[in-house]
Parts: C-alpha cells; sequence; structure tokens
C-alpha cells in the first residue's frame, strides 16, 4: 500500500491538487509531493489521472491542461476545479477546537493572532463552524496560571529558570536550575521540558508541582545533544539498571495497576493481582506501600519489603 | 479497480461542477467514462457513487430545470462547493499549523489535516513542522469519543452502557448528548439523562461497550444558553473541603500535605524531642479515607493529632502494612 487510501481519499487529493497549483501558479514537483504526504512517483500519478479527465458529451473534451515539465507544476486550464471544496464538519472543528485551546492556554503570546485567525476560518466554515462549540477543552487547571505564563516568558526571552521543585516520591522539595526547552501537555497535564544543569540531562518537570521559580538574568544554554523526550511513546521508561518491583494487590488497591505503568500484571485468582514494576529509585514504593496498607504488599526485593515494615513500625510508634 | 473508481467519481465531480443546468442520470451516463452498459447495474453504480460524494460533503443537488418537465436531474452548484476566499497572514497561517498539530494521533487527526490540506489549496502556507515552544496535545484513548462527537455534531440520541463511580455492573443509560467536554486531559459527555430526566454528566472512560445512536441527526435540541463546561467542572470539581486536620509535621518534610495550609507554624521545642524539629500545620480535607491513606504514606514524618477519625484511619492503614 504505498498509495495510501481509499478511492476517495485519493479523490480528494485531487480535488485539492488542481486549487493548490493553482493557487501558487507554478509550484515545484517535490515541494508538492511533500504538502501533500506522497511520493513524486504518486504525485505525478495523480497529474496524469487529471490531465485525463475527459467528458464525452455533449462533445468530448479535456477539461483540465496541466504540465509539470522540468520538475514545475502548471495548470493552464482548470475550468470549474480551481478552488478547493469546503471544509467539512469534522475539519472546520478540528481546526477550530485546536485554535481555541491554543488561545486559552496561559502566556500565549499568539493570542492576537489566534483570534484573528478564529475569525477568519470560523466565516470560511460557515455553517460547518457552528459544530465545534459543542466541544470545550480545558487543559492542565492544576498547573497555576502565573507558574505557566512565567515558564512561556522564559522559554521566549531564552532565559534560564531557577525551580524549587516538589518530588513527591522523596517528599522533598528540590532546588535546580533549568534551561527551558518547551511545554508539553501528557494525559492533560502541562510539563515543562528542560535541560536541568543539577541533573545534566533533559528532565520533564510538572508545572503543578512547581512550588516557586525565578526567571534569572541568565540566557539559557541547552546543549545541542539535548534531544526532545518522545511524548508519544509514554514519559516514563524502563532503563537496564532499574530494579525490579513485584507487588501483590488486593481488589482495593488494583488501581497501581492502571496508575502506573507495569511490566507485567497477572491474575492471581480470588480477586488479587500480581504486578512488576521497574524503578530506578524505590523510595516512592515504600510510600506506596503505606498508602496501600493490607491493599497492597511488597512481595520482592525483600529488603525493600523490609524496610517498609520499618517504615509503618516508625510511623505506629508516634501514636503510642 | 480503485483507480478506475476514482477516475469515474473525479469525472463525475467535474461534470457535474462544469454544468449550470442539472443533468438527467442518462445525460450522466453519456458524458462520464466508465460505467457499464446495462442500465440496472449503471443505476446502482451510480447511487453508490452519489452517496460517495455526498459523504465527501460534496453538495450535490437534485432538481429540473425550469421551464421544462424532463426527469430530476444532478448538478454542483459552484457555490455550494467552493471553499469561500480566505487569506491568512503569515502569524495567522502559524497558528493554523499548530491547530492542526494538537490532534496528533487522535480522533480527529485525519480531519484537521484534511482541512488544513483545503486551506493550503486555497493558497495559504501553513507550516506542520514549526517546532512551537508550547506543545498542547489532545489525545482520545476512550473508544467511545468517535461515536459520541457524531452523536453531538448530528444532534442524535444515543444508548450506552455505564459504569458509575462505586458501581461493580454497568447499567444502560439513555441520553440525548449536548456536547463534550476535555477536562484535564479526560472526556466527559454532558446532555439530557432520559432515564432521570436532567441534565447529567458522563466520564467516557467510564462507558462500557458501544455507544448506538437511538434516533435519527437533528432530533435533540440543545438548550440555549447550555454551558456544557461549567456543567463537567461543577461535576467534577474538588468536593468542598468541609473539615480541619491537625497535623504534626516534621520540619522540612510533607511539602505535599503543606502546599495550602490553613496555619503553618513552628511547634514549640519539647524537652526530649529527640533533637526533631516539628510544626504544627492545619490543612482542610474532604474525603477522609482518601486523606488517611495519603498522610500514611509519609510514615513516620507526619502524624495526626486530631480530628479522631482521621487519626484513627491512618493508624489503621499502618497497622494493615504490618499485617
Amino acid at each position: 500500500m504505498s498509495r495510501a487510501g481509499t478511492a476517495t481519499d485519493r479523490l480528494q487529493r485531487l480535488l485539492a491538487l488542481v486549487p493548490y497549483v493553482v493557487s501558487r501558479q507554478v509550484v515545484g514537483l517535490a515541494e508538492t509531493a511533500s504538502a501533500f504526504g506522497v511520493t513524486e512517483h504518486d504525485l505525478v500519478d495523480d497529474l496524469n489521472m487529471l490531465w485525463c479527465v475527459e467528458l464525452r458529451s455533449p462533445d468530448p473534451y479535456c477539461p483540465i491542461d496541466l504540465s509539470y515539465e522540468g520538475g514545475e507544476i502548471m495548470v493552464t486550464q482548470a475550468e470549474s476545479m480551481g478552488r478547493p471544496l469546503r471544509l467539512g464538519t469534522d475539519e472546520a472543528s478540528a481546526l477550530l477546537i485546536g485554535l481555541r485551546l491554543l488561545a486559552e492556554l496561559p502566556g500565549q503570546q499568539d493570542s492576537s493572532a489566534l483570534r484573528r485567525t478564529i475569525a477568519k476560518l470560523e466565516a470560511a466554515a460557515g455553517e460547518a463552524a457552528a459544530a465545534s462549540a459543542q466541544v470545550s477543552v480545558q487543559m492542565d487547571g492544576r498547573a497555576p496560571a502565573d507558574v505557566q505564563a512565567q515558564v512561556g516568558k522564559a522559554r521566549q526571552e531564552g532565559k534560564r529558570l531557577h525551580l524549587s521543585y516538589y518530588v513527591p516520591g522523596r517528599d522533598e522539595a528540590t532546588e535546580r536550575d533549568v534551561d527551558p526547552m518547551r511545554v508539553v501537555f501528557e494525559q492533560g497535564r502541562a510539563y515543562l521540558e528542560g535541560w536541568c544543569r543539577r541533573a545534566n540531562a533533559v528532565r520533564l518537570f510538572r508545572l503543578d508541582r512547581v512550588l516557586n521559580l525565578t526567571i534569572l538574568d541568565v540566557p539559557a544554554e541547552v546543549p545541542a545533544t539535548a534531544e526532545h523526550v518522545d511524548v508519544d511513546s509514554g514519559l516514563f521508561r524502563p532503563s537496564a539498571g532499574d530494579i525490579r518491583v513485584e507487588l501483590e494487590l488486593a481488589g482495593a488497591g488494583h488501581w497501581v495497576a492502571n496508575y502506573y505503568p507495569c511490566e507485567k500484571v497477572t491474575d492471581l485468582g480470588d480477586g488479587r493481582l500480581s504486578v512488576v514494576l521497574r524503578t530506578p529509585d524505590t523510595q516512592w514504593v515504600r510510600r506506596l506501600a503505606l498508602r496501600l496498607g493490607e491493599d497492597g504488599k511488597v512481595v520482592s526485593p525483600p529488603e525493600l519489603a523490609e524496610q517498609i515494615t520499618k517504615d509503618a513500625t516508625a510511623a505506629l510508634a508516634q501514636y503510642s | 479497480m480503485s483507480k478506475q473508481k476514482t477516475e469515474r467519481l473525479l469525472s463525475l465531480v467535474v461534470c457535474l461542477l462544469s454544468s449550470r443546468r442539472y443533468l438527467t442520470a442518462g445525460q450522466i451516463r453519456e458524458a462520464v467514462p466508465g460505467y457499464p452498459d446495462a442500465f440496472e447495474a449503471f443505476k446502482r453504480m451510480f447511487e453508490r457513487d452519489k452517496d460517495e460524494l455526498r459523504e465527501l460533503g460534496i453538495p450535490l443537488e437534485t432538481g429540473t430545470n425550469a421551464g421544462s418537465d424532463e426527469e430530476v436531474g444532478y448538478r454542483i452548484s459552484r457555490q455550494a462547493y467552493e471553499l469561500p476566499e480566505i487569506v491568512l497572514e503569515p502569524d495567522e497561517a502559524a497558528v493554523l499549523g499548530l491547530a492542526a498539530q494538537v490532534w496528533q494521533r487522535a480522533e480527529l487527526a485525519g480531519a484537521a489535516a484534511g482541512g488544513l490540506l483545503k486551506l493550503r489549496a486555497a493558497g495559504i502556507n501553513a507550516e506542520e513542522t514549526v517546532r512551537p515552544g508550547i506543545e498542547p496535545r489532545l489525545q482520545t484513548e476512550e473508544p467511545s469519543f468517535g461515536q459520541l462527537w457524531r452523536a453531538v455534531r448530528d444532534r442524535r440520541p444515543v444508548t450506552f452502557g455505564y459504569q458509575a463511580a462505586g458501581r461493580t455492573a454497568s447499567q444502560p443509560r439513555s441520553l440525548e448528548p449536548w456536547g463534550v467536554v476535555n477536562r484535564n486531559g479526560k472526556w466527559y459527555v454532558v446532555g439530557f439523562d432520559r432515564d432521570r430526566g436532567e441534565q447529567r454528566v458522563f466520564r467516557l472512560s467510564r462507558i462500557d461497550g458501544a455507544v448506538s445512536f437511538t434516533g435519527p441527526p437533528g432530533s435533540v435540541v440543545v438548550p440555549p444558553d447550555t454551558d456544557v463546561r461549567a456543567a463537567v467542572r461543577l461535576w467534577d470539581g474538588e468536593p468542598p473541603s468541609v473539615r480541619v486536620a491537625e497535623l504534626r509535621i516534621r520540619s522540612g518534610a510533607g511539602y505535599g500535605l503543606r502546599r495550602r495550609p490553613i496555619s503553618d507554624e513552628p511547634e514549640p521545642q519539647k524537652e526530649g524531642s529527640g533533637g526533631h524539629r516539628w510544626d504544627l500545620v492545619k490543612v482542610a480535607f474532604s474525603d477522609s479515607g482518601w486523606y488517611a491513606d495519603y498522610i500514611a504514606s509519609f510514615g513516620a514524618d507526619v502524624v495526626v493529632i486530631e480530628p479522631v477519625d482521621l487519626r484513627e484511619a491512618v493508624i489503621r492503614k499502618l497497622k494493615g502494612v504490618l499485617a
């Protein structure tokens, strides 16, 4: 399937191709192929098909005339095909929902461009724009707006940030300098991706865990080798040095299997699950075990189970 | 086969767009190559073609030409077909490209790409390759999103199985959907619950199995002034903080509990406190079960002074660890 899609997918492409060229007068084959997401070979097939359209009646004639000599496409006769088809409801909605979402983000520097684009698109879409009003998106409402705005400002100005950042797994407020790269959203949460000068690595910081932040009067210096986190493959990935932790969960503790990325989940029968996690740091597992109580037990490693028993004993001693 | 079909559909569109008059099925068969000779086979194929064009949003009109008593014919009005003039400044084209990226691989990603392609075909240079500093993404992992979006879009009532919080089995629900809302990454549908006779909010992740239409398009009326976003905010909003807990928290620990304190003061130094310094912190809480679990996770760094039920719940939890 080098040529993706059905006959109607291709028809949509063909109907857009003529106006695409007409509105640009002359346009390169390579550029056009990349705009349409096809190979040059497929594009030439499309152009040939357009050129070959023939109506037989009342008199035979070819409504479309074009050429692509020397890698430059020109349409010399487009008949009634010079404009693209109107936006469908899904198309107008997808774009308008996206634009409105962007317009609502705190610290959005393009708010004027967004307002203008929304108005123009609504006008061009006409009736197709109406349904989008029935979809509403509110991105991370838990990240304080001033934190989002400050992060946005630092990023635009290319300044280093100082963060006081809460790490719940260790119940610590950590202090660190971060050179901001971008803000990403995953499962509705906003994260700052940046070069952490304490870890000397790219790190993600959940904005709702930023306790305090200062824009430093120092230019951000993200090393050329810094790579974006591949958000699509999940934010948490195990690495070779991770510790293997096995837990047994009773019914009320089953949420753990959905909440944390587990390597393995086994149903033990009578409502119990066995899950295996991998983590570089077991401190958060100790906290998890304390909050699970009898609904979740660490089975292995045994040293960790022992430590958790000590933690619970020490905590209980405070109440005696 | 597929190539021939594309050629035929393309010729059909060009033919109907070029004609100001309504063309009868017979005239269309004469003009457009690729239809079978047998009339019945042609009829069947032509019917399917018409449906496919309409599905693409091509406004196929039927009617008869003025002053004639011909049979019904077909045409595509250019005014109804063509995207109206739209010109974007470079900064506007840039944000349009970003908006299309919001969907990434989610439900409406194809629609966003298709819309962007049409706008590019209208002469707009919207780049998809811009790497913005802020990358919001919409995800539609809930399998019911697509069908509920179509229900909202086409104003159709639906029915689905719903597993309400705290119930083990799902129950059938019958809904006139008014809107879909994404809040903090989760999708909700808001509408009129026909069985309960009032407005309800449902979380898409708790919908069990398929969503079926129970009425034709246009049969749901969204009341004016409906604010679906506010409905979800109220439904999903944090429950009111009704009680106050007094906690003893080791200095330098318990940051999670100290985020929004009513008061947070160092505890007066006592004899035999083992050198550790403690703070006395008052915080508001609502769900005592959840809050007890949370406090237990801090281990020996946090002690509940009162209320008594919270204190006992934490002790029970910790004893459970040792059980």
